[in-house]
């Protein structure tokens, strides 16, 4: 059974009087440990699918259900970044990444006697992201590239199941952004979590993702589901292989279908 | 000019200014023969300060403490009327028109109806002190609170943190850089508050010592207690900024702390 399944799920913003349909009849399913990337034009609802699925916000009409469980209300123990890395400035980099720890349960009751061995395991996430150093550093201390690999961290420090990405990697630049690609594969490899990531780069999607969802204009529906059929690890090297690109083209060629 | 000699006009500038200021009202009295009782000339106001120096300590120091026990109530009940309007839109809704037309009252009014429930003395100025520094705590406290941003909110919701978590975690931290902001102005609020009401109607305090120096025509000993003032104004404000610069650090991102 899928672990993440949306049927029919739309979505209406109200303000006053007028209301906009964000989202319309989403239908999608996300294996558990599946890696999946959301794609379309802009405004197209892409961060909708990702709040719904969280609980965030209440969906208008169909059902979200995660592990099996219908979501009436903010699912617990998520981990979340966005393309804002929102670090906490009065932490360090170490107290915003062990920020988790201290909210979600069962940690929260243990985190004052068991404080080293959470260090120790924040060390080891800030190691794999080549931050090692700059744990007792201030986020405002850091580059753009080293907030959102702490931001990743915090994300991930938990453990958790389900990892929502909203665009993380999209004010950075090129060359970091393609560096950040490798980390997060990494980091799935390695720890295995279900992901939804949301983007408008699509050689990352095809990057990072086991399924590629292309979204039509707003109001959003899934028009595309495309399986990327490349093995693990994927290189920067394999971005450039004819197959690699021509998955990036059949995307692009749906997109711009949208926009004619 | 060196990197050094910069610094030092930067640290010599106010006194320099100030003495500017000095000379030029000592003269301007000299030169059109402005009779002491209407404006004493600064050296005049000094010689004063000196001669009655132990008077001056005495009602200073009861204006002094009567400020900062009404500015420490302030601060506890700044901060937590400002969480609660920063935290609940329905609280922020019902209080804050409410908030606005207390502020507008002139405090003046009602230091005579304070006299009237607790009696002259101590508690009239504590509480005037208390009632006008109290709003910009209020106000800057709600701001921090109200402007978290909504992907903070999001980050910790997702998590599965309550309402209570998300006030401790980052409303309180953020809400923090504004609380010490609002004191320095705040504080000398808090002198304009109890001066006033020793004024007013007291018997005690520098407020008291200058109203009733200006009944003895008296003009320099009342410019003596407004010197006074100024000075305890300018103390306690350095402790403010101080103290806004060690407990938030990271809002100056570290530059201006060395």
């Amino acid at each position: 059974m899928a672990f993440v399944e949306l049927t029919g799920v739309s979505l209406t913003y109200r303000l006053g009087k007028d209301s906009t349909l964000a989202l319309a009849d989403a239908t999608l399913a996300i294996d558990k440990d599946e890696f999946i990337a959301v794609v379309g034009p802009s405004g197209c609802g892409k961060s909708t699918i990702m709040k719904l699925v969280t609980g965030l916000l209440p969906a208008s009409g169909g059902e979200v259900r995660v592990d099996g469980k219908k979501v009436t209300g903010p699912i617990k123990g998520v981990g979340m970044a966005f393309q804002n890395p929102t670090l906490m400035p009065w932490r360090t980099t170490m107290d915003n990444i062990l920020l988790p720890m201290e909210v979600v349960e069962p940690h929260k009751r243990r985190f004052r006697s068991r404080r080293a061995e959470y260090v120790e395991r924040a060390m080891k996430l800030l190691r794999t992201v080549g931050l090692a150093d700059f744990a007792d550093k201030f986020p405002w201390q850091l580059s753009g590239g080293m907030q959102q690999r702490s931001n990743l961290c915090r994300a991930l420090i938990h453990e958790p199941e389900l990892l929502m990405l909203d665009e993380p990697f999209g004010a950075l630049d090129a060359f970091t952004r393609e560096e950040l690609w490798g980390v997060m594969q990494a980091l799935w490899m390695e720890k295995r979590f279900t992901g939804v990531l949301v983007t408008h780069d699509l050689r990352e999607a095809t990057y990072l993702a086991d399924t590629v969802y292309v979204m039509s204009r707003r109001p959003g529906r899934i028009v595309l589901s495309k399986k990327i059929d490349i093995p693990r690890p994927r290189t920067l090297a394999t971005t450039f292989e004819p197959h690699f690109v021509d998955l990036v083209h059949e995307l692009r060629d749906r997109i711009h279908q949208e926009h004619a | 000019m060196t990197e050094m000699q910069r610094e030092v006009l930067k640290i010599a500038m106010p006194w320099l200014f100030m003495a500017v200021f000095l000379v030029v009202w000592e003269i301007a009295c000299v030169a059109c023969q402005i009779p002491e009782i209407i404006l004493p000339r600064p050296s005049r106001v000094f010689e004063v300060f000196v001669q009655r120096f132990d008077i001056l300590l005495r009602f200073c120091w009861d204006t002094l403490w009567t400020t900062l026990i009404g500015f420490l109530i302030a601060i506890a009940g700044g901060l937590l009327l400002g969480l609660a309007i920063g935290a609940s839109p329905f609280v922020y809704s019902g209080l804050y028109p409410l908030l606005i037309a207390f502020n507008a009252i002139p405090k003046v009014a009602i230091v005579p109806i304070l006299m009237i429930w607790v009696g002259v003395g101590a508690l009239p100025a504590v509480i005037t002190a208390f009632v006008i520094s109290f709003f910009p705590i209020v106000v800057n406290v709600a701001t921090g609170l109200a402007t978290i941003e909504p992907e903070m909110r999001d980050v910790l919701r997702s998590l599965g943190a309550t309402r209570t978590e998300i006030l401790t975690k980052v409303g309180i931290p953020r809400a923090m850089p504004y609380l010490f902001a609002s004191l320095k102005v705040a504080i000398t609020l808090a002198f304009i508050g109890s001066v006033i009401s020793e004024t007013v109607g007291g018997n005690r305090g520098v407020g008291f010592l200058m109203l009733s120096a200006s009944a003895r025509n008296d003009a320099p000993t009342t410019f003596a207690g407004l010197f006074a003032i100024a000075i305890m104004g300018v103390a306690m404000y350095a402790v403010c900024a101080l103290v806004e610069k060690r407990m938030t650090r990271w809002a100056f991102r570290g530059e201006i702390v060395t």
